[in-house]
C-alpha cells in the first residue's frame, strides 16, 4: 500500500516521489532526465562523478544520493548546473588520455555522449597525459585503463553480483588507479571472464571485449544517432549498450 | 612465497589482530614497521588470511602515505613541508641530506639504504626544524644534526639507538587558561558524572553548550543525544586525534599533558550514549606517543576508570584501543575516519546517514575531536553553567591554539573564546605582521584590517591552527603551499576533487613561474567555484579557500606575477626544444626559438 505520493519541483514542474526515493530516481521515474555517469540502476548511489548535481534550495548536492523531499526546489537543467556539469566533463577528459575517433567504444561511449549533449567544444584545461599502460593479459578481454573515469561500476559489479572482486582502487588523488585482483597485476591471472557483469558494464571504453573491434560501424552505434539524454531514459537498464 | 621467517610474522601479526578484516590497517602499519615495505607476496598471504579479495587489501595499502609497495630504503627520511616548516628552513635540510647521502629527493640511494622525501606537516611546527625517520620523529635540526644524522645512517646504526635528547618534542605550553590549568584528578570528573546519573551528566552538557572543537562547532550534546537515542545497542566512542590541518598541534600536547582527560572524556561520552567500545584513531605521525598513551590505558584499568563495572558502577562497562593511522589528512574527515577505523580506504562517506546512527561497523557512533573530549571533564567536575559563563554567548569555554610562524614565542594558547586576533598576537610576540592564516589550510588568511577579529565560531572559527606571516613573507607562495598540500591529500574519490585541485596546483605553478595571464585568474575564479560547490566533502569545498583569501585580500601578490598578454602558454616553447638539442649537440642561436619570456 502507498501514500498518495508527495512531490518536489524539477524545474519548476513538479514531479511525485515516494519516501525512500532519491531526487534523480524520482526525477527518472517521472520520465525527467538527470546527466550521471556513476549512477546505475541496479546499484546503489555512489555520488563519485558529480555529473548529477542539482542546486537544491541554493546548495549543491548529488541528485543521486540526495532523498527527494516535499516541496523542496531542485535546479536541474538550467545554464548555471549544465556549464558546472560541462567543466566536470572537461575534467575528466584531461586527467585521462581519450582519443575518440581511434578508440572502439565511440559511440556507445557515455563520457562521450555526455560531452555531445552538453555541448562541451574544447577540453579548455591542460592535458594531464598520464602513463597509463594496457593490459592484454586477458584472453578474451582488454583493459585500457587510460579511459577509467573511477566510477566503480566494475569494482561494484564484479564484487556484489559477480562474487569476485577482480577490481579494486589503489593510490589516491589524481594517482588513484583500477588494480586486478592478481599478486602479477595481470587480468589473465584471475579468474575474470567476459560473460562477467563486471566485463559489460563499463560506460566508457576501458573494459573491452577482444576480436569484436569495430563490428559496427561508427556512425551507426547507439549514441551516434540518439543523444544519451532519449537513449538513458529508453532502455529498461537505463543505459545505453 | 614469502620465506618462511616472513610468513611467520604475518601470521602472528593476523593471529594478533584475531584475523579481522577491520584491523587491516593496523596489520599493514606493523608489517610495515617490521620490513619496511609491503611486498606483493606479504599482501597475498595476508588478504588470504582474513579472507579479502587481495586487490582490496592492495588498494588499502596504496591509499596511505606512510605504506609503500615498493622498498624505501633501510632509512626513510621524511621532511615536513607545509609552509612553517618551509619557513624554518626545512629544504636547506633536506638538500644538505640528500647531498651528504648522494641521493635524489624521492628516490633510494642506490645501495637501497635510505630515501628521502617530503610529507605534510607532521604537527611540529612549535619544536624548529622536524623530520620522521622510520616514523620517529625528530626535532631541532640543523646543519650539525643532519651531518651527525648522516653518519649514524652511514654506519648502519638502528634509529632507537641515536641519542634520546633529538626526539624531545617540547609541550610549548605558552598561556594556559581552563583546560591546561585545571588540575584534573583521573575519575574526578567520572565520579561526578555517575554521581549525576546518564540523564543529569547530559542536562549538564546541555548547559554548557560545549561545541566540537575540531572545526564544525557542532554541539556537543545534540551529538550524543542523537546517538544515546540510534537504534542498537553497541554503540561506539571515536576520539579524533588524526590532527592533520597543516600548523596544528594543539592535540599533540593534550595527548602528552592530558592523557587521562582526554581518555575520561570519551569515557564520560560512553556514559553519556550507552557505548561500551571506545577508539582513539591516532594519526600515523604520533605514532611516539603510543606507548605512553598505552600506559595510562593500562593505569586507568587498574583504577577502575575502564574495563567492567567502571567506578563501581553496575553495568558501566567501557574500554579504549588505540588505532593508528597512516599519512592520510583525509582521515580527519569523521566519516574517512571511521572506514580508516573499519581497515578501509579513508574515503568519506555519503551522508545521511551520519556516523551517530550508522558509524563504524554500521552501530551508532559518536566521533569527537580530541580537545572536545578533553573539555567535557571540566563540564563533569564544575558544571555546565560554570562552562558557559566562559567565552561568547555562542562560543563557551576556552580554545586551544598552535601559534607557529614569525612570533618570537610559538606554542600552545589557551584563550576564552573571543579573544582578538590581535591579542593573539601581541602575547606570542609577533612583529610586522602582514598575514594570520586561522584554521589551518582549510581556514582563512587574516588580513592586517582583520585583526580586530575575534576567535569565536561566530567570527573566526577555527580548529586551533594559527599560522603567522610578517612583512617578508609572501601570501601566494603561502597559499600555493597550501594548494599543493590538497593536492598531495585528496582522497580521489570525486572528481571535482581529485582533478580540480591538481589543476589548481598547474595554475599556482605556472604563475609561480612568470607565465600567469589575466585570462589564468579567470580559469582559478572558476575551479574554485566548482571545488566549493561540487566536492563530496569538506577537503574539496575548503581546497579553495586560501587562493580566493589571497584574491580577495592580497591581491597585488598574484597580479605582480602576470604578465601583461591576455593569454600564455603553460609550458615554455623554447625549453621544450631541450631534448631535441641535446640529441642533435646543438645549442647554436638557430636551436632556439625567440619566444621564450626572455625574449618576447
Amino acid at each position: 500500500m502507498r501514500d498518495t505520493p508527495q512531490t518536489f519541483l524539477l524545474d519548476g514542474v513538479p514531479v511525485p516521489f515516494h519516501e525512500g526515493q532519491t531526487i534523480l530516481e524520482a526525477a527518472r521515474a517521472a520520465g525527467r532526465y538527470i546527466p550521471h555517469l556513476c549512477w546505475h540502476p541496479d546499484f546503489p548511489p555512489h555520488g563519485s562523478c558529480k555529473l548529477c548535481i542539482v542546486k537544491v534550495g541554493g546548495r549543491h548536492v548529488s541528485s543521486c544520493a540526495m532523498p527527494a523531499r516535499a516541496g523542496a526546489e531542485v535546479e536541474s537543467d538550467t545554464p548555471e548546473m549544465n556549464g558546472e556539469r560541462r567543466a566536470l566533463l572537461q575534467m575528466l577528459f584531461v586527467e585521462g588520455n581519450h582519443f575518440c575517433p581511434s578508440c572502439e567504444k565511440s559511440g556507445h561511449c557515455q563520457l562521450q555522449a555526455l560531452a555531445y549533449d552538453l555541448e562541451m567544444m574544447t577540453p579548455r584545461f591542460n592535458h594531464f597525459y598520464p602513463d597509463r599502460p594496457v593490459d592484454a593479459s586477458h584472453p578474451d578481454v582488454l583493459l585500457d585503463f587510460n579511459r577509467c573515469i573511477y566510477c566503480e561500476l566494475c569494482v561494484r559489479a564484479s564484487r556484489d553480483k559477480d562474487g569476485k572482486s577482480i577490481f579494486a582502487l589503489t593510490n589516491r588523488g589524481i594517482h588513484k588507479h583500477l588494480v586486478v585482483n592478481a599478486e602479477s597485476g595481470r587480468l589473465g591471472d584471475t579468474d575474470f571472464s567476459g560473460d562477467d557483469l563486471a566485463a559489460n558494464i563499463c560506460p566508457v571504453g576501458v573494459i573491452l571485449r577482444k576480436r569484436v573491434g569495430f563490428a559496427v560501424p561508427i556512425g551507426s552505434r547507439t549514441y551516434d544517432a540518439t543523444p544519451i539524454r532519449v537513449v538513458a531514459m529508453q532502455s529498461e537498464d537505463g543505459e545505453g549498450a | 612465497m614469502p620465506d618462511p621467517q616472513t610468513a611467520s610474522l604475518v601470521d602472528e601479526i593476523l593471529a594478533r589482530g584475531e584475523r579481522r578484516p577491520e584491523r587491516l590497517l593496523q596489520m599493514l602499519v606493523q608489517l610495515q614497521e617490521a620490513l619496511g615495505y609491503l611486498p606483493a607476496d606479504v599482501l597475498t598471504v595476508l588478504a588470504k588470511g582474513l579472507g579479502l579479495p587481495r586487490a582490496r587489501v592492495e588498494g588499502v595499502a596504496g591509499f596511505y602515505s606512510f605504506l609503500h609497495l615498493a622498498p624505501v630504503g633501510r632509512y626513510r627520511v621524511l621532511f615536513p613541508d607545509n609552509i612553517i616548516d618551509r619557513m624554518l628552513g626545512t629544504p636547506g635540510l633536506m638538500d644538505r641530506m640528500c647531498r651528504n647521502l648522494w641521493l635524489e629527493p624521492g628516490h633510494v640511494s642506490e645501495d637501497g639504504v635510505a630515501s628521502v622525501d617530503t610529507t605534510s606537516c607532521i604537527g611540529m611546527g612549535d619544536q624548529g626544524p622536524s623530520m620522521l625517520v622510520n616514523g620517529h620523529t625528530l626535532t631541532g635540526i640543523d646543519d650539525a644534526r643532519i651531518d651527525a644524522i648522516c653518519d649514524r645512517i652511514r654506519a648502519g646504526e638502528p634509529v632507537g639507538a641515536w641519542p634520546a635528547e633529538w626526539f624531545r618534542v617540547e609541550d610549548n605550553i605558552r598561556r594556559a587558561d581552563l583546560l591546561l590549568d585545571a588540575r584534573l584528578a583521573p575519575g574526578e570528573a567520572l565520579a561526578a558524572a555517575i554521581a549525576l546519573g546518564r540523564e543529569g551528566w547530559l542536562e549538564q552538557m546541555h548547559r554548557s553548550n560545549l561545541r566540537g572543537r575540531g572545526g564544525a562547532g557542532f554541539t556537543t550534546a545534540v551529538k550524543w543525544l542523537a546517538c544515546r537515542d540510534a537504534a542498537g545497542a553497541d554503540k561506539v566512542v571515536v576520539c579524533n586525534a588524526d590532527e592533520g590541518e597543516p600548523g596544528t598541534f594543539k592535540d599533540r600536547v593534550l595527548l602528552t599533558r592530558l592523557a587521562d582527560a582526554v581518555f575520561e572524556g570519551m569515557t564520560l561520552a560512553a556514559w553519556a550514549v550507552g557505548a561500551q567500545q571506545g577508539f582513539l584513531y591516532l594519526r600515523g605521525e604520533y605514532r611516539y606517543l603510543v606507548e605512553a598513551l598505552e600506559s595510562t590505558l593500562e593505569a586507568r584499568r587498574s583504577a577502575g576508570l575502564l574495563g567492567h563495572c567502571i567506578h563501581g558502577c553496575q553495568g558501566f562497562d567501557f574500554d579504549i584501543e588505540i588505532r593508528l593511522g597512516a599519512g592520510a589528512y583525509v582521515c580527519g574527515e569523521e566519516t574517512a575516519l571511521l572506514e580508516s577505523l573499519e581497515g578501509k580506504r579513508g574515503t568519506p562517506r555519503i551522508r545521511p546517514p551520519f556516523p551517530v546512527t550508522h558509524g563504524y561497523l554500521g552501530r551508532p557512533t559518536v566521533v569527537n575531536n580530541v580537545e572536545t573530549l578533553a573539555k567535557t571533564c571540566l563540564i563533569a567536575r564544575d558544571g555546565g553553567e560554570w562552562f558557559a559563563s566562559h567565552g561568547t554567548a555562542q562560543s563557551t569555554g576556552t580554545k586551544l591554539l598552535s601559534v607557529s610562524g614569525d612570533v618570537a614565542r610559538p606554542g600552545v594558547y589557551e584563550y576564552p573564546f573571543g579573544v582578538p586576533v590581535e591579542r593573539v598576537l601581541r602575547d606570542a610576540g609577533a612583529e610586522d605582521t602582514l598575514a594570520v592564516q586561522v584554521g589551518g589550510a582549510a581556514g582563512i588568511m587574516l588580513a592586517g584590517y582583520e585583526f580586530g577579529r575575534h576567535i569565536a565560531f561566530e567570527d573566526v572559527p577555527t580548529a586551533g591552527a594559527f599560522m603567522v606571516f610578517d612583512a617578508r613573507r609572501d601570501p601566494f607562495e603561502v597559499a600555493r603551499n597550501f594548494v599543493h598540500f590538497f593536492a598531495h591529500e585528496s582522497c580521489g574519490f570525486c572528481t571535482p576533487c581529485r582533478v580540480g585541485t591538481g589543476l589548481l596546483k598547474g595554475y599556482m605553478d605556472k604563475l609561480a613561474d612568470g607565465n600567469g595571464a589575466y585570462r589564468d585568474l579567470a580559469d582559478i575564479e572558476w575551479l574554485d567555484r566548482l571545488l566549493k560547490n561540487a566536492s563530496h566533502c569538506g577537503l574539496g569545498s575548503s581546497a579553495p579557500n586560501p587562493v580566493i583569501d589571497v584574491l580577495q585580500k592580497f591581491r597585488p601578490a598574484i597580479e605582480r606575477r602576470l604578465r601583461s598578454a591576455d593569454f600564455q602558454p603553460a609550458f615554455d616553447l623554447d625549453k621544450a626544444l631541450e631534448r631535441a638539442r641535446q640529441m642533435t649537440g646543438r645549442d647554436d642561436a638557430e636551436a632556439h626559438l625567440s619566444n621564450s619570456p626572455e625574449h618576447s
